[in-house]
C-alpha cells in the first residue's frame, strides 16, 4: 500500500487536460499521460497536488526604487485620501487602546492588526453600503470603514455601559445589521456559515447584497469554515472570503495549519475562483475586492481572496512573540502598509505631506474625543446582567434566585 | 420543479385541521406558517424532493419551491449557521436535523452563536431547529438520542417536546413565531402512532411555549415527564389505578424555560414526585427538576423525589438490550408503588 510501490499512470482530470498536464509540477510523476489516448484504459486518474510555491505579485517600486503600492488603481485622488484616513484611524485607535490597556482601563486583551491594516481597510472600502461584513479581531479597519465609530470600540474594550453590547461582550464582538456589520465570535470559522445565511436570506428577499467574511490561516482549519463555504459555493451565493495569511495563529505558523502553499489553493476544492493579493498594498486590496465583489454580485457565486500579510504584534498585548525566527519581524516592518501607502501618495503626487499630516491630525482628534467619551461612560449596572437572555417581553429576566425563596 | 424525477410528485396539500397523526399535525403547522408568513423557510438535509427522512416536509417543495425549501449538503454547522444568519436578516428559518443525534455537529453554532446573540448584542435569532429524537425503535446508538440535557445548561435556547398531535401543531407554530431560538424535539415513535390520532382545530391556534399541561389529575403521587414517556406514564397510571393509586401526570411540553410553577404545584398537591425521562439518568434534566422541588417545595414532600430514566449507557441496538436500557411501564409502576408506600 506504500505510495511508491505502484506505477502512477497519472492523468490530470478536468478541462484542458493536455495543456495543463505539463504544468503539473514537482508533485507529479513524470508519467503524466493523457486519458484520451486511444485504447489506453487507465485504472484510475491521478491529480497532482497544487504547486508547492507560494504565489505573489511583483513588488511595485517608485521611480526612486522604494516600495510603494500598485499603480493600477481605479480610485480617484479624493478616495485615495479617504483610504489613507481609514488606515491612519485604524492604527491610531489601536495605539490608543494600547495606552488605555497600560492604564488598566481595558478590561480584556488588546488585539492588534499592526502591519495588516491594509487588508481590512482596502477590501472593505470596495464594498457597497448594503453589503455585509463579518470581520475577525484583526479587522478593526473594516469595522471602521463600515461606519462603526471609534467610541463604540473604546466603550466595548473598556466594558462600559455605553458600548453596543452594554458590557456583555468584548471588543468587536457585537453587530449592527443596519450598517452591514455582523460581529465575530471567538470560535473561528463560525461566521462563515452565518454569512452564508446572510446572503441566502438576501437572495430570498431579492436584495442586492454581497457578504464578506474575514478569516485567517488558522480559522480556515476549522470545520465550520469548510461547511459554510461549501454550502455557499453549492448555492452560488455571493460570499467573498478574505483569507488573511498573516503567518501565525497565536504561536502556530501557517506550515502547521495546512499543507498548501497558498490559502487560495483551497478555493479549487469548493469550485470557486481564488485571488492572491499583497495584503500590505491597500490599493491592490481594494482592487481585488472590487473585482471579486463584482463577480459575486453579478451571479458568479462565491470567491476567495488570499491576502499575504504579516501579524507584527503577538496574538494579544501580553504575547512576547518568542516563537518568531530572527529577522522576520524586521523584514516585515519594511513593508509597513501605512508608510508604504504614504510614500505612494507622495511619490505619485496625490497629496503633499502637509495634507497627509492634516488628515492624521484630524483622525487623532476623533480618536481622542471618542476615547474621552467612552471613558466618561459609566460601568453597567450589575442587575443588567440578568436581562436579554430571551426577549424580555416574553420571558422574564434571569434574576439571581433567592436561597430558600418562596413563590408566595 | 427544476429537475425531472422518476415519480411525479403531487403537492399533497394537508387539510386544515381534522383528525391527524402527530407527523401530519407538524406538517400542517409548517405548511400553514409558510402560507401565513413569506419569511418562513425550511432548510435541511433531504427536506425538499424527498420530503424529509420521516416525511415531515413532504410536498412542501412542490408548494413553496426551491427558494424556500432548501436541500443542503451534509453540514449541520452550515445549516444552523445559515439559519442564524438568515434570522438576523429578518427571515424565520425552520432548520431540520435528519435525526436529533446530528445536532452534535452543530453544537457550537447553537450554544455559542444562536444562544448568545441576543444577550451579546440584542439580535434575537428567531429560528426553529427541529428533528426526530428518541429511542425505542431499535435504531442504535446514533439514531436514538434525547439531546435535551446537552442544552439545558445553555442560557438562550428554548426547548420544546410535544406529546400530542394538538400540542405538536400548536407548539411548532408558536416556535416559528417565537423571537428566540427554539429547539423542537419530535419523538420519532410518536409520528405515526395510531393512539395519538386526534382532532385538531381548523382555525389557527398556537400552544404557549413555557407552559406544562396536566394530562391526568391525581391525588396520590405525581409523574413529571414529557415526550413519548408521557404515554409510558399514562399507561403506568392506568395500571396503578387498578391498585387504587391515583396518579397525576404532568406533561412538561416545554423543557426550557421550564414551567416551574406547574412543577411546584403538582409537587405540593400530591407530595410525592416521580420524574420520568428517556435520556440517561445521570446528568439528565430530572436532576434539575428534583433540585427545584427540593429547594422550593421541600416542606410539602412526604417522600424523596424519585427518578426513573434510561441506564447510563449509549442506546443499544438489539431489542432486548434496548428494552433493558429504556424506562418501561413496569419500571414506573414499581417505582410508583414504592414511592406511594414510603
Amino acid at each position: 500500500m506504500k505510495n511508491g510501490s505502484t506505477t502512477k499512470t497519472a492523468t490530470r482530470a478536468g478541462k484542458g487536460e493536455k495543456g495543463e498536464a505539463k504544468e503539473a509540477g514537482a508533485g507529479a510523476s513524470a508519467e503524466v499521460q493523457s486519458s484520451n489516448g486511444a485504447g489506453e484504459a487507465q485504472p484510475f486518474v491521478f491529480l497532482p497536488p497544487p504547486p508547492a510555491e507560494a504565489l505573489s505579485v511583483p513588488d511595485p517600486l517608485s521611480e526612486r526604487g522604494e516600495l510603494v503600492c500598485t499603480s493600477e488603481t481605479t480610485l480617484a485622488p479624493a478616495q485615495m485620501l479617504e483610504l489613507y484616513r481609514w488606515l491612519q484611524l485604524t492604527r491610531l485607535v489601536e495605539e490608543k487602546l494600547v495606552n488605555l490597556y497600560r492604564q488598566t482601563k481595558v478590561v480584556g486583551g488588546v488585539f492588534r492588526s499592526l502591519g495588516q491594516e491594509a487588508t481590512a481597510v482596502g477590501t472593505c472600502y470596495a464594498l457597497r453600503r448594503q453589503d455585509f461584513i463579518s470581520p475577525l479581531i484583526r479587522d478593526l479597519g473594516a469595522v471602521l470603514v463600515k461606519g462603526i465609530r471609534p467610541r463604540e470600540i473604546f466603550a466595548q474594550y473598556m466594558a462600559k455601559a455605553w458600548g453596543p453590547s452594554e458590557g456583555r461582550d468584548l471588543n468587536i464582538h457585537f453587530g449592527d445589521v443596519e450598517r452591514g456589520f455582523i460581529g465575530p465570535i471567538s470560535h473561528l470559522g463560525d461566521m462563515i456559515p452565518v454569512m452564508t445565511g446572510i446572503v441566502l436570506a438576501a437572495r430570498m428577499q431579492k436584495k442586492d447584497v454581497v457578504a464578506v467574511a474575514y478569516i485567517g490561516d488558522g480559522g480556515m482549519s476549522t470545520g465550520a469554515f469548510h461547511e459554510g463555504l461549501n454550502f455557499a459555493a453549492v448555492q452560488r451565493l455571493p460570499l467573498v472570503i478574505v483569507a488573511e495569511h498573516n503567518w501565525y495563529a497565536y504561536s502556530t505558523p501557517t506550515s502547521k495549519q495546512c499543507a498548501v502553499a497558498n490559502l487560495a489553493d483551497k478555493a479549487a476544492g469548493y469550485g470557486i475562483p481564488g485571488y492572491v493579493v499583497d495584503g500590505n498594498d491597500v490599493l491592490a486590496c481594494y482592487e481585488v475586492m472590487r473585482e471579486a465583489a463584482e463577480f459575486a454580485r453579478s451571479g458568479g457565486g462565491s470567491a476567495l481572496i488570499e491576502a499575504k500579510t504579516y501579524r507584527r504584534k503577538g496574538h494579544a498585548e501580553h504575547d512576547d512573540q518568542r516563537y518568531l525566527p530572527e529577522g522576520e519581524l524586521e523584514a516585515w516592518e519594511k513593508r509597513d502598509p501605512l508608510e508604504r501607502y504614504q510614500r505612494h501618495l507622495l511619490s505619485n503626487g496625490v497629496a503633499a505631506q502637509g495634507a497627509l499630516d492634516e488628515i492624521t491630525a484630524d483622525a487623532r482628534r476623533e480618536v481622542e474625543e471618542d476615547a474621552a467619551w467612552a471613558e466618561s461612560s459609566p460601568m453597567p449596572e450589575t442587575e443588567k446582567a440578568a436581562y436579554n437572555v430571551f426577549d424580555n417581553s416574553r420571558v422574564p429576566p434571569a434574576f439571581r434566585p433567592k436561597v430558600f425563596g418562596r413563590d408566595e | 420543479m427544476s429537475t425531472a424525477t422518476k415519480k411525479e410528485h403531487k403537492s399533497n396539500r394537508p387539510e386544515r385541521g381534522g383528525v391527524v397523526t402527530f407527523v401530519e399535525a407538524i406538517r400542517q403547522g409548517l405548511w400553514e406558517e409558510m402560507e401565513r408568513d413569506p419569511s418562513v423557510f425550511l432548510i435541511g438535509e433531504d427536506v425538499g424532493i424527498y420530503g424529509g427522512a420521516f416525511k415531515v416536509t413532504d410536498g412542501l417543495l412542490d408548494e413553496f419551491g426551491e427558494g424556500r425549501v432548501i436541500d443542503t449538503p451534509i453540514s449541520e454547522a452550515a445549516i444552523v449557521g445559515a439559519a442564524c444568519g438568515a434570522a438576523l436578516m429578518g427571515m424565520r428559518p425552520v432548520a431540520e436535523f435528519q435525526f436529533i443525534d446530528f445536532i452534535t455537529p452543530a453544537f457550537d453554532m447553537l450554544t455559542n452563536y444562536a444562544a448568545k446573540c441576543r444577550y451579546r448584542w440584542g439580535a434575537g435569532v428567531a429560528a426553529v431547529f427541529r428533528g426526530p429524537c428518541g429511542a425505542g425503535v431499535h435504531a442504535g446508538p446514533f439514531h436514538s438520542l434525547n439531546a435535551e440535557a446537552f442544552f439545558m445548561n445553555t442560557a438562550g435556547l428554548k426547548m420544546v417536546e410535544p406529546s400530542t398531535a394538538y400540542d405538536a401543531k400548536g407548539l411548532i407554530k408558536a416556535a416559528i413565531r417565537d423571537p428566540d431560538p427554539v429547539l423542537f424535539f419530535e419523538h420519532k415513535k410518536l409520528y405515526r402512532l395510531p393512539r395519538l390520532r386526534e382532532e385538531v382545530p381548523v382555525d389557527d391556534y398556537t400552544v404557549e411555549i413555557g407552559k406544562a399541561r396536566t394530562r391526568r389529575e391525581g391525588r396520590d403521587l405525581s409523574v413529571i415527564t414529557f415526550g413519548a414517556q408521557v404515554l409510558t406514564a399514562l399507561d403506568a397510571a392506568e395500571e396503578l389505578e387498578r391498585e387504587g393509586l391515583d396518579v397525576e401526570v404532568l406533561d412538561l411540553r416545554t423543557l426550557a424555560p421550564m414551567d416551574r410553577e406547574a412543577v411546584l404545584a403538582t409537587a405540593r398537591k400530591t407530595s410525592k414526585v416521580l420524574i420520568l425521562h428517556e435520556a440517561s439518568r445521570t446528568g439528565g434534566i430530572g436532576g434539575e427538576i428534583a433540585a427545584t422541588i427540593a429547594e422550593e417545595a421541600f416542606e410539602w414532600l412526604d417522600a424523596p423525589v424519585v427518578r426513573v430514566a434510561a441506564t447510563d449507557t449509549p442506546v443499544p441496538y438489539s431489542p432486548p438490550l434496548e428494552e433493558y436500557h429504556l424506562p418501561q411501564v413496569r419500571d414506573v409502576v414499581d417505582a410508583a408503588r414504592k414511592l406511594a408506600a414510603y
